[in-house]
């Protein structure tokens, strides 16, 4: 198999668990688009359009009771604020690429896909640094390293895909997944374990401890503001603690 | 305002978000301190994302051990740590949390 298919495929696969938990959210934001008085091919285009799950549910919640529209546009603007981190995060990984990938990638860069790639690049870091200097790389890694973004691609595609079917379930069938199975909660759990890994130095174990303590208190915040907030403060005291060190 | 051209302001905005440091980054070099900044946004950003998520249930704070959802978490924490497999993880995340459900609801 040629190297950025099995990657594509590899990126797939680690997205899984995570789609999982997408399926029921995509069906619910699909109902909740319908009963806010959207057109079901409203609802469908705004979630290829957005693309952004969090930020389609409270668009739902304020076109239902007709809010104006910038105010609807500044909200999701706000609650998108945090991909700005993703793509300064990840822009290192993607320096090699041309504009037209660029500009491709980008539409793809999700709080999952970002999760999930992240955490497979640092990982290549990781074991590309294991080596000393003019030892040989295996090929397999120098492959799995010089082709990472069809990695993310297939990890984004994958979302992509299952977000755009599961709003249609919500919109064509309803939730049908039922709330009692708790199918949600797998997105948690798949995120903890794509973030524990990063906990690899007390510094950004604090980091993590400050971000998560300041969400928490700020979650009542509107525009999931506290988030952002919470992740600046959390990277401040990243960067002092690994400055001191 | 039409929802059309909501729906089409908000996507350009959130791609244009996506897209930004992507683009901006080109292969110049980062600066030392953004970089070390930049090495701290996945621990800070994804935890500052499940801890609520874990924490909350609806608008209120549920710190104790009624919250089944907070104790399948920490199991989790500690089969990441052990495993690094997200297979696992989610999987005795979701066992947990089921058999909870099953005897204590």
């Amino acid at each position: 198999m040629r190297p950025q298919v099995s990657e594509f495929i590899s990126g797939i696969k680690a997205v899984l668990p995570i789609l999982i938990g997408v399926i029921p959210f995509g069906m619910i934001y699909g109902v909740l688009a319908l009963d806010a008085g959207m057109l079901p091919v409203q609802a469908q285009a705004m979630s290829s359009i957005v693309f952004a799950g969090s930020s389609q549910f409270i668009a739902t919640q304020l076109i239902g009771n007709s809010v104006f529209g910038f105010v609807i546009v500044f909200t999701i603007a706000v609650v998108n604020l945090r991909h700005l981190l993703y793509s300064a995060s990840i822009a290192p990984y993607f320096i090699n690429l041309s504009k037209k990938w660029e500009f491709f990638l980008a539409y793809f860069l999700t709080d999952e896909a970002y999760a999930v790639a992240i955490a497979h690049f640092r990982k290549l870091e990781k074991d590309l640094e294991a080596f000393n200097p003019g030892e040989r790389i295996p090929k397999i890694l120098n492959d799995r390293y010089t082709y990472k973004n069809f990695y993310y691609l297939g990890a984004g595609f994958g979302l992509w895909s299952i977000w755009q079917i599961s709003t249609a379930a919500g919109i064509f069938l309803g939730a049908i997944i039922p709330e009692s199975w708790s199918l949600d909660f797998t997105l948690a759990l798949t995120l903890i374990a794509l973030v524990v890994p990063t906990f690899d130095d007390r510094a950004s174990l604090m980091a993590a401890l400050v971000a998560g303590l300041i969400s928490v208190f700020a979650y009542a915040l509107p525009y999931k503001i506290g988030l952002v907030a919470a992740a600046f403060v959390g990277i401040t005291v990243g960067v002092i603690l690994k400055k001191r060190l | 305002m039409n929802l059309w051209l909501i729906m089409i302001i908000a996507g350009a905005i959130t791609y244009g978000l996506r897209l930004s440091f992507i683009l901006l980054v080109g292969d110049r070099e980062i600066p030392g301190d953004i970089k070390t900044g930049l090495y701290f946004v996945p621990p800070a950003v994804l935890t500052a994302i499940i801890l609520p998520e874990v924490l909350y249930s609806g608008d209120e704070l549920q710190l104790n051990f009624g919250n089944f959802r907070l104790i399948a978490s920490i199991i989790a924490v500690l089969v990441a740590w052990k495993t690094k497999s997200p297979i696992l993880t989610v999987a005795i995340g979701m066992i947990v949390l089921w058999v909870l459900l099953a005897f204590f609801v």
